[in-house]
Order: C-alpha cells, then structure tokens, then sequence
C-alpha cells in the first residue's frame, strides 16, 4: 500500500465524514431555528425562503472552487484531510499556504508526496487545525460579551442606521482593496520603473462580473423581474468567469 | 405576539443562540484538533513535537493577529448566529461574508436589527450546507469530474472565481456608496503599484481600507445629521 492509499483508507474518511456530518446538523439546526424564528416575530415566508434560495444559488460556485482545493490538495494529503479541512472552519486561500508552512516544519522541502511520510502527515494535519482555529476560539471566548456591546451600540441614539452604513463602508473599504491589488499585479513598479506584468485576468473577469450584475440589476429594477436578485450573483460571476476562459484563449 | 412577548422571544432566542454556538464550537475545535490524532492512531503515527513548535511558530504569528482582526470585523456583520457558524465552517471573506450581505440585501433587512441576524444566520446555514454537499459530491465524484475540474481551458475561470464575486459585489456596493468607493479605491490602488510586495498581505490592508471607508461615511453621516 502506497502512502497516498494509506492517506486515503476507509478510517480517515470515517474521521473526517464525522465531523463534517456533525459542522452540517449544526448548520441544519441554526438554520431551523432562524428559520421559526423569523415566522414567530412575523417575517414574510417568501422573504425567508427567497434568503435560502439565493444563499444557496449564491454558493454553488465558490463551493466548485473550494472542491478544486481539496483536488490541488489530494495529491499529497490523500482525500479525508482536505475534504475535512475545507469543509469545516478552512478557507481555501489558506489551507495550501499553511500545508506548506507545516511541510517544511516536518522536513520535507514542500507539499511533495515523495517525501511525505506518516509522521510528517500527522503533524501536517494538527498544524492546519490549530492554525486555523482562533477565529472560532475568539467566538467562543468572546462573542457573547462582543454581540452584547455591539447590540447595546446599534440599539443608542443614531447608532442603528449608521451601523448600516458602517456596514456597506467596510464591504466597500474590503473590495476597494481587492480591487487594488489586482491592479498592483497587472501594473507595479520594480526597482524603479513601472513594469506591466501582463496578469489582467482578474480585472477582465471582475470587470464583466461587474458589467453583467449591471445588466441584472436594470431588468430586475426596470423591467419589474425581481426574482432575477436570486440568481443575479450566481450569473454575474458565470459571465466574469466565462469572460476570462475566453480571453485567456484568445491573448 | 405583543411587543412584550415578541421582546421576551428574542431576548430567549439570543441567549439560547450564544448557548448553542458556544457549545458547538466548542465541540467543533475538540473535534478538530483530535481529528489529527485519531488518524495518527489509525496510521500507527504521532505528530512530531519539534516540528510542530516550529511550525506553529510561524503560523501563529500571521494567523492569530488576523483571526482576532477577522472576530472584531466579522462579527458585526455576521451577527451572533452567522458568526458562530461562520466561524465553524470557515471560507468567510470567498464567500460567507458576500453571501450574508447579499441576501440581507434581497430581504431588505439593515444591519443591527433581529431581522438582520436571522437572515444571516438563514444565509450561513444554507451556504455552509451547499459547500458541504457540492464538496462531499466531488470527493465521491473525484474521478469522473478530475478532467474537467483540472482541463487547462477552464483553469483562468477556477482562479479567478473570488475577483468574479467581488466584481458583482462591487457593483452592487459601489453603486449604495457612491461617495465612499474614490478615497480607498485610489489610496489602495496606488499603495499596491508602488509596493507590490504589499499584495500579499491585502488581507491586513483591507483593514485600513475599511476603516476609511467608514471613518468617510461617518463624516458624512455627521454632516447630513446637522443638515436635516
């Protein structure tokens, strides 16, 4: 037996299929409760089913790109460790960096499966979890004390609706950096002059991202097709996705 | 439902939320940090300690400065329940923090209210149960689906979906904040050209770009306060 079938026998998939069984009831329980919730202090039925469905709609694609992480990670994790660790507290711009980190830590000179040894897996998998664990062990500490304050914040004089702002603020603050960064990789200076670097697809794709939502958003507004808001995500970014597919096979 | 009823609810309801998230998470991070162990003993191996110190040690110093950022900025938009599933089920800034937000602006709900804290909390649920679902699919569909998910045509649309979701975001945003996006659009902009080695923090920079943004809308607020 190979270290990768090793890595991927019927045990590990039981430790893992566990815990993500027991992350997804958790889900399903917070959902049922927000869900009676809702109804019992006289939120719209159709308002909350509409949340759900777009949510879901929503996450079909960035959930396809977190699948490709478990594949990228596969070839030296073997299958259980990825699927664990991107379905449960991981994020997919983290889990390679880290894997990377802890490879090297357990002397292998990267993520090779060549070099990968049992004893190097296993610490490989107990760097991942408890690097990633401090958001939720925060949460755990503090988010009642936290929540507590910032409700007491929203519920003063004037606080509510600039909270709303603040929250669009930061959202805006978010992408403006995102966005700025794209620019940074297509167009940076080094070692004193402005250098091109050719990497545009970020901007192609966010730029008919953005172009399609426009599109979206005046037939859901002018043309009275509200329930195109569910899917009006989903397809935006199926246009800016196309959209770089194409230009990459065109330039 | 009286308001006095409809209050003692929520006021139930909130407190049976910290209860729950609490416990879960905690029973989330048990699992999850004996989750290495079990199949260390199924493997008949153990995590080396040396290589674990080190290790940590370089992932501790990034990454829990930038969690504790994450706690004190998420929070408030996930509200109590998104947050305590949020954080258990991880992938907030690619996806969780943009769902939220869209669907609390599809149900029309402003941030800080009871309504607010249910939609999100409706819009984590959903979206961690589809990822565990879409990812659970493709484990047990790895080899039929491998070709396609790997075929080198369709690789500049697999790593660029978050650039996709920030551009239909951006719209959207851009479009409620028109005052807010030049300042931190063009302060970041130029930050990045000038120091690209900078790019790979942008998740540290996002902060001083948000605070900004809000220090801008604040101004603003102030000023349309004294207005009316």
């Amino acid at each position: 037996m190979n270290i990768l079938d090793q890595l991927s026998s019927t045990p590990l998939y039981l430790i893992s299929g566990i815990i993500i069984l027991f992350v997804a009831a958790m889900s399903v329980f917070f959902l049922i409760r927000a869900y009676r919730a809702g109804l019992a202090i006289g939120m719209d039925k159709t308002k909350l089913k509409r949340t759900i469905t777009s949510s879901v709609t929503f996450s079909i694609l960035p959930s396809v790109s977190i699948l490709l992480g478990v594949i990228a990670l596969s070839g030296t994790l073997g299958i259980p460790l990825p699927w664990l660790r991107l379905s449960v507290i991981g994020a997919l711009h983290y889990e390679t960096s880290v894997a990377d980190i802890a490879a090297k830590s357990a002397g292998l000179s990267g993520l090779n499966v060549d070099e990968m040894t049992l004893t190097a897996f296993v610490t490989i998998a107990l760097l991942m979890a408890v690097g990633i664990i401090w958001g939720a062990v925060f949460m755990t500490l503090f988010g009642k004390k936290y929540s507590s304050k910032l409700q007491k914040k929203s519920g003063s004089s004037g606080g509510r609706s600039f909270g709303d702002t603040a929250m669009t603020a930061m959202f805006i603050g978010l992408i403006t950096a995102y966005i700025g960064s794209y620019v940074g990789q297509l167009v940076q200076v080094q070692s004193g002059s402005l250098v091109i670097t050719g990497q545009y697809l970020q901007l192609v794709t966010l730029a008919f991202s953005a172009l399609a939502m426009a599109v979206f958003v005046y037939f859901a507004e002018n043309k009275k097709m509200a329930w195109l808001d569910n899917f009006s995500i989903a397809g935006s970014m199926l246009v800016g996705m196309a959209a770089s597919v194409v230009c990459a096979l065109i330039f | 439902m009286n308001e006095q009823e409809r209050k003692a609810y929520l006021e139930q309801y909130d407190s049976r939320t910290h209860f729950f998230g609490r416990i879960g998470l905690l029973i989330g991070i048990i699992l999850l940090i004996g989750a290495p162990f079990a199949m260390g003993l199924s493997l008949n191996a153990m995590p080396d300690a040396n290589a674990f110190v080190k290790g940590f040690l370089q992932i501790a110093i990034v990454y829990i400065p930038s969690s504790l950022v994450e706690f004190l900025i998420y929070t408030p938009m996930l509200g109590a329940g998104g947050s305590y599933l949020g954080f258990l089920t991880g992938n907030l800034i690619n996806m969780k923090i943009p769902c939220a937000l869209n669907a609390r602006d599809i149900a029309g709900t402003e941030a800080g209210t009871t309504e607010n804290e249910i939609v999100s909390t409706l819009s984590i649920a959903a979206s961690s149960l589809v990822t565990t679902v879409v990812i659970a699919l493709g484990v047990l569909l790895m080899i039929p689906l491998r070709p396609i998910l790997e075929s080198e045509v369709l690789q500049p649309a697999f790593n660029n979906v978050v650039p996709a979701l920030f551009g239909a975001m951006a719209y959207k945003y851009f479009r409620k904040g028109k005052k807010l996006v030049a300042i931190p659009l063009v302060l970041m902009t130029v930050l990045f050209i000038c120091m690209p080695n900078l790019i790979s923090n942008v998740g540290f920079l996002m902060i001083l770009s948000g605070a900004i943004a809000i220090a801008h809308a604040w101004l603003i607020f102030r000023k349309e306060g004294k207005a009316a």
